[in-house]
């Protein structure tokens, strides 16, 4: 009970069992300890060694358990569990191999790791936790779409989908031309695919170009057009006089063709005559599920050591990462030169989410703030249905199920490179990202639960969890980046080149312990020691001269002129040494 | 442009003729006739031939753009002289005072491509026989790349630039030619106040004072001072005390242990130049077995030693290494860029230079292990004794002694391991081209600046200079200036710069060494190469250190290695007799092979030592450790990239970051000068307002210039730039290998949509 003490339950946690037992540590060998299993998480304290290691997983990254060794088996610790996690680690525990001594433990493991596969709730429905800030109201469509100045004369706010009707997996209020009736939409409706027709998701205050996001044309094999769906983009190309409206086919084009197969595929040049399609060979789900999972078993448990370079290449992770980077630089510029473009892959919830995300975080300085980026996931992935529930599995035992992927990963990596690349240009740290994947996966908040909007209202999931920007926004200097110079109506164009891109290690190899964790890069602590030595100088100066009891007053204000200079003020300067 | 094509100006006054210059030199300086324009000459400075309308290729881009202009071969430099008028530089804040952004000091050509329509053939001097390319490419040793069109000049004009610049750059010279004695006859360059400054190790009082700094209790040897022991052997050096006069002697200085460190236990790094075992003869060994008792008697009778032949790359293997590259930065076009860029990974890690690194760093930590854990003695020894050994013994103290990782520190730490140490940097340079020497040139002091930015890049509050500074110091290596760079060793130099004194019988030769770096940059300049991250050591704490240091911490401190053995009488036979047998095998190496052979108990013996560290709070004053994992060892960015404008982020880079550290830091510093101001004059009213006059008009300058991540080396000149979209994306994805296709399948395979 004692050795719990460090670990705080949340309101709501319950603990369900407890059991000695040893932890195979891939950095510091078998560690006998204690493990306590709650509602909500895994948590293990070594009882000898100095310091103690311990762990604290909820069970939502737990993506499989299974029992290892059997009660016949040699070996020393060879019985046991064999936990595999979605945030990049594997854990073994070890037991005694006499009376089935794992079996209740496996048992309680597998039915809360994988509750909505034993009929439970996910412990968002059953947590307690009060916040301060309510995250649910951080993302109002009505106020964002304001805030870009719409709707106007040329674009309009459609309730049509108000009840879930004409799309299932698009949120309610949505942006269309101005001069598409509801009767245009829902014949576009029928030749998107699952009915996710183009719609605005951001407009550029001065040139009026517009990205539209939306699935791929259900043109199949015999290449079916639908005049309709051309008259509706060329509403798009018009509505800002963009000579010809640029298509972003996210996938490669081998890919697009044989879409056809299945009664998909892509614009053609015939059908649609003011508008130029792009592809930008991005790979699918499955592509991506196999890069990680290779990328994993070069960093975890160690790292690879021999040809590290050649490794990680071979995972072509960074690659991938290059591609979606490239193809969000393509549609910022083509929008930055004033030109509309539209962005699909297969069904628009994937890459499409990616590419638009990134785009608008280059493109819109708001998004790069703390309160901007939780609306850019809300609105981007969450509002517009990119299936977290399939592509992360919450609660689901399926572990080889075919619909996970790690693109919202992906995508939060790629924001990370930016943010590498940009130092001073995103108000939020490295710290909040990374707590971002671990509610992914958590389980914790309900932001990140379920496929869509209409799956969300169901389940009445804003009213009965609590949102992650409830903990976010509670606690928001944590997660501000102090070299943060807000520059509004700048567009941030990262470089896509291989020789710019890192592997992400403070993510994907935190587990290391060799891998130097520090609580703060060393370049933001001494700018935080430095600027608390400003403002105690200040402070002093200011006493010195009040004491010296000037007769004018006109002193004080110039002790106080340094103040006025604060890094916001000065945006470059090269006199200084560095 | 192309107006100026026929406008032939004035002749310009003919630079001030030098007696020094060869006759066939004289001859070709005397031709070219027409001239329209020079660079500013530096004093000493001729030009030997020029050609005008040269066009300049515009490097970023595959168009056919660029400006015209003269080129022109002097003894220092080739030169681009652009017929536009020159543009407002914008913050050139970075300039270099001895050559501009479209010179390239003729020490500093690497090769130069000669450009036949679609082909481009490498020149390797002499007289080009067939046509002359109309196009020639200049890859630079400080990685720029320059492209010019020789098709517009007179058909002779361009014969003679470019047969003059081929010969010049690439033609066997003698050591008289370099551009530093005509330059230095020609200043009168005033002698610095050196206390203050760099310690040069060129005097005995130096090295006592550094050894008394180190507490070391080794035998300072002065009897060099003239070369009257050896020319082989530095002027002043120190070696272990038990080594008598004629020790000295002996087969050239090799084989002598010369120290390098004192470690605080009293055990201390010493390096020499390994004797070449002969069977039959027993001599060398009898004399390296005494060299190795007398480093044993300097503490606790332990030592180790390492040949580092043995296991770290030739330095012909790092020339090769680092060739291959290198060409990953000479880049002559984007769509070149963008095809190298699939394979980046890859082909770094092919060429094996960041793994030459790797091995350097981990053998430093192996000897920095012995020292500071096992507290033994470590010789590390190579033939020569003036490369790896350099190398590994810089690093060591690095790692070890804060002192030199402050700017003063690091250069009396070149001075002292490489200058006066005899690293051949003529020969390793090549700077002469002579064909003899070819084999003998090798990148190793880059390689050590290297591991150096390794280590600076893992810790960065723990160096007092920047990022910077060690690029422009990489970059100096290859400015025929200074003498730092220019000798293979102590009585070289001194051979020559009196040889080449104007008055024969006093003082030699003045010329500015490196450190002078007023003769490069301005003080604001200057001010890049301190690092805003270093914040000194507190005052208070070095009294605690020195009072902390009992002597009988020594004895608590017990090696454990197995050289250890009760000074008893008798002992140092054995040890003869087991090192005797060490000898016959030729494998002196006692604890360490390469991490690449077969050693897994001493690498994880390092990786140990490397965790037991890092549990440890990190102080920036104390011992500095690489870590040495796949990700962390690097490419120098700065160094490498910053020419290549596709990869210029734009507003970003580590530089946005540490440009906001460096101005709070001017703002703190300014606040202390007022604080202190006010300490003094508390009684005068008057004060206060005049710094904030200052600070304002800085500010006011800062604000023009947006930095990118090759800042402080290219300052960008338009923001209204269109990004750099990769070309070649495609073909770059070999996903075709995957098992089941999988890049061929549907994203969301068909079925129900499950929502949950």
């Amino acid at each position: 009970m004692e050795l719990l003490a460090d670990c705080s339950l949340l309101p709501g946690e319950e603990r369900i069992i407890d059991k000695d037992i040893i932890y195979i540590c891939p950095f510091s060998g078998a560690l006998k300890g204690k493990v306590f299993i709650t509602n909500y998480r895994l948590y293990f304290k070594s009882a000898d060694a100095d310091p103690a290691v311990t762990l604290d997983v909820p069970l939502g990254a737990i993506g499989r358990v299974e029992k290892m060794g059997g009660a016949s088996s040699r070996g020393e610790n060879s019985y046991g569990l064999d936990i595999t996690c979605k945030d990049m680690r594997n854990l073994r525990f070890a037991l005694k191999q006499e009376g089935h001594s794992r079996r209740d433990i496996f048992d309680i493991l597998f039915k809360y790791a994988f509750p909505l596969s034993h009929g439970l709730l996910l412990f968002a429905y059953l947590s307690q936790e009060k916040f301060e800030e309510n995250g649910w109201s951080v993302y109002k469509p009505m106020e964002e779409f304001r805030r870009q100045g719409l709707p106007n004369d040329k674009w309009r706010v459609t309730f049509i989908n108000a009840n879930y009707e004409l799309c299932d997996t698009y949120p309610t209020i949505l942006v269309v031309p101005f001069k598409a009736t509801e009767e245009d939409l829902r014949k576009v409706c029928t030749f998107r695919s699952r009915g996710r027709i183009p719609v605005l998701s951001w407009i550029h205050r001065e040139n009026q170009a517009v990205i539209c996001r939306c699935s791929q044309p259900l043109v199949g094999m015999s290449g079916k057009r639908n005049k309709d769906d051309e008259r509706y983009l060329d509403l798009i190309r018009e509505a800002n006089g963009t000579a010809k409206l640029t298509i972003y086919d996210a996938r490669p084009s081998v890919n697009a063709v044989a879409n056809k197969a299945t009664g998909g595929g892509y614009e053609g040049d015939d059908a649609y005559q003011n508008a130029e399609l792009v592809f930008l060979d991005i790979h699918n789900i499955h592509v991506m599920r196999e890069s990680l999972k290779k990328l994993k078993d070069i960093v975890y448990p160690n790292v690879e050591e021999s040809h590290w370079l050649s490794s990680l290449e071979s995972t072509h992770w960074l690659e991938h990462i290059k591609l979606v980077i490239s193809g969000a630089i393509q549609v910022a510029d083509k929008i930055s030169g004033g030109n509309s473009v539209v962005v699909h892959c297969s069904d628009g919830w994937d890459r499409t989410a990616q590419l638009t995300s990134l785009a608008m975080l280059m493109l819109d300085s708001h998004y790069r703030t703390l309160r901007g980026f939780q609306v850019l996931l809300e609105k981007e992935w969450i509002s517009f249905g990119h299936k977290f529930a399939n592509r992360i599995g919450h609660g689901d035992k399926n572990h080889a199920d075919q619909d996970r992927s790690p693109i919202f990963v992906q995508f939060i990596d790629c924001v990370w490179q930016m943010t590498k690349q940009f130092p001073t240009a995103f108000e939020f740290n490295e710290r909040l990202l990374v707590t971002i994947l671990d509610h992914l996966f958590s389980c914790r908040f309900g932001t990140f639960l379920f496929n869509c909007e209409s799956a969300r209202d169901t389940n009445e999931l804003r009213s009965k969890t609590v949102s992650l920007w409830s903990l976010v926004n509670s606690d928001l200097s944590f997660y501000q980046n102090p070299f943060y110079t807000p520059e509004s109506n700048r567009v941030l164009y990262p470089v896509a080149s291989m020789r710019h891109l890192e592997l992400w290690v403070t993510y994907y190899i935190r587990w290391n312990p060799r891998i130097r964790q520090q609580q703060q890069s060393p370049v933001e602590q001494r700018y935080i020691e430095l600027l608390a030595l400003r403002d105690e100088y200040l402070k002093k100066l200011e006493e010195l001269q009040l004491s010296d009891s000037s007769p004018n007053s006109s002193h004080l204000s110039n002790s106080s002129t340094p103040n006025a200079t604060s890094p916001t003020q000065h945006i470059t300067h090269l006199h200084t040494p560095f | 442009m192309l107006s100026s094509l026929g406008s032939a100006g004035g002749k310009s006054a003919k630079p001030s003729f030098v007696s020094y210059v060869t006759p066939e030199e004289i001859k070709s300086e005397k031709e070219p006739s027409r001239k329209e324009k020079h660079p500013d000459l530096l004093p000493g400075e001729v030009v030997f031939c020029s050609a005008s309308t040269v066009l300049k290729y515009t490097q970023d881009d595959l168009s056919q753009r660029g400006v015209f202009g003269a080129l022109l071969c002097t003894n220092f430099r080739v030169s681009f002289v652009s017929d536009e008028a020159p543009t407002e530089e914008t913050g050139q804040l970075f300039k270099n005072k001895l050559y501009g952004e479209n010179d390239i000091p003729l020490s500093c050509v690497d090769n130069i491509y000669g450009g036949y329509e679609d082909k481009k053939k490498l020149i390797t001097g002499g007289l080009v026989k067939n046509k002359y390319p109309s196009k020639m490419i200049i890859h630079c040793k400080d990685l720029r790349v320059f492209q010019f069109s020789l098709s517009f000049s007179k058909e002779e004009d361009a014969k003679k630039i470019f047969q003059g610049i081929v010969h010049h750059c690439l033609e066997p010279k003698s050591l008289r030619c370099l551009f530093a004695f005509s330059y230095c006859e020609n200043t009168s360059y005033p002698e610095v106040q050196r206390k203050k400054q760099t310690v040069m190790f060129d005097s005995v009082e130096d090295w006592i004072q550094d050894m008394k700094r180190t507490k070391g209790n080794c035998r300072v040897v002065s009897e060099n001072s003239n070369f009257e022991l050896s020319p082989k052997l530095p002027q002043f050096f120190i070696v272990p005390s038990n080594v008598s006069d004629e020790d000295l002697t002996k087969y050239q200085g090799k084989g002598l242990p010369m120290w390098c460190w004192s470690h605080h236990s009293g055990c201390a790094l010493f390096k020499t130049a390994s004797i070449p075992l002969v069977q039959e003869d027993n001599v060398p060994q009898t004399y390296m077995e005494k060299m190795l008792t007398a480093v044993a008697h300097n503490h606790l009778y332990s030592v180790k030693t390492e040949d580092l032949s043995d296991t770290l790359p030739a330095v012909q293997d790092i020339l090769l290494s680092y060739n291959k590259f290198k060409q990953f930065f000479l880049i002559d076009n984007t769509t070149e860029f963008w095809m190298s860029d699939m394979k980046w990974f890859s082909s770094l890690d092919n060429c094996g230079w960041l793994d030459i690194i790797r091995q350097c760093l981990q053998k430093a930590v192996e000897v920095v292990e012995c020292l500071e854990k096992e507290n033994t003695n470590v010789l590390i020894m190579e033939e020569g004794g003036s490369d790896l050994c350099c190398v590994v013994s810089s690093l060591v103290q690095l790692m070890l002694d804060p002192y030199y990782r402050t700017l003063l520190g690091f250069q009396s730490l070149v001075q002292k391991e490489w200058v006066a140490g005899g690293h051949a940097f003529l020969d390793r340079s090549n700077h002469l081209h002579l064909k003899d020497k070819a084999e003998s040139q090798s990148p190793v002091f880059l390689l050590f600046l290297e591991c150096v930015w390794q280590l600076q890049q893992q810790h960065g509050p723990a160096f007092q200079f920047s990022e910077t500074y060690l690029t422009v110091l990489s970059d100096s290596v290859h400015v025929p200036v200074f003498t730092t760079f220019l000798f293979n060793n102590d009585s070289h130099r001194d051979n020559i710069l009196r040889a080449e004194s104007p008055h024969t019988q006093r003082s030699p030769l003045n010329c500015p060494t490196v450190w002078d770096w007023s003769v490069q940059f301005d003080c604001k300049a200057q001010d890049l190469f301190t690092n805003p991250l270093y914040s000194e050591k507190p005052k208070q704490d070095t009294s605690v250190r020195k009072s902390y240091r009992p002597k009988h911490l020594r004895q608590l401190s017990l090696p454990s290695s197995a050289f250890k053995t009760p000074p008893k009488k008798g002992f140092f036979k054995d040890e003869a007799d087991n090192l005797k047998k060490i000898l016959g095998v030729k494998r002196l190496s006692r604890w360490m092979l390469s991490p690449s052979s077969e050693s897994p108990q001493t690498s994880s013996s390092v990786r140990e030592f490397y965790e037991a560290w890092q549990t440890k709070p990190l102080d920036y004053h104390g011992l500095l450790l690489p870590c040495l994992d796949g990700p962390s060892i690097r490419v120098w960015m700065q160094r490498y990239l910053r020419w290549i404008h596709d990869v210029q982020i734009l507003g970003g880079g580590p530089v946005a970051m540490l440009s906001k550290v460096s101005e709070i830091l001017g703002e703190v510093q300014e606040l202390q000068r007022q604080l202190d101001r006010h300490g003094c004059t508390l009684t005068s009213n008057h004060k206060g307002a005049r710094p904030r006059a200052k600070t304002a008009s800085v500010i006011a300058a800062r604000s023009s210039v947006r930095l990118s991540s090759s800042f402080p080396f290219v300052t960008s000149r338009n923001w209204l730039f269109k990004p750099a979209i990769p070309t070649s994306l495609l073909q770059s994805l070999m996903v075709t290998g995957m098992a089941g296709n999988l890049a061929d399948r549907e994203d969301d395979g068909g079925g129900p949509e499950s929502l949950v």
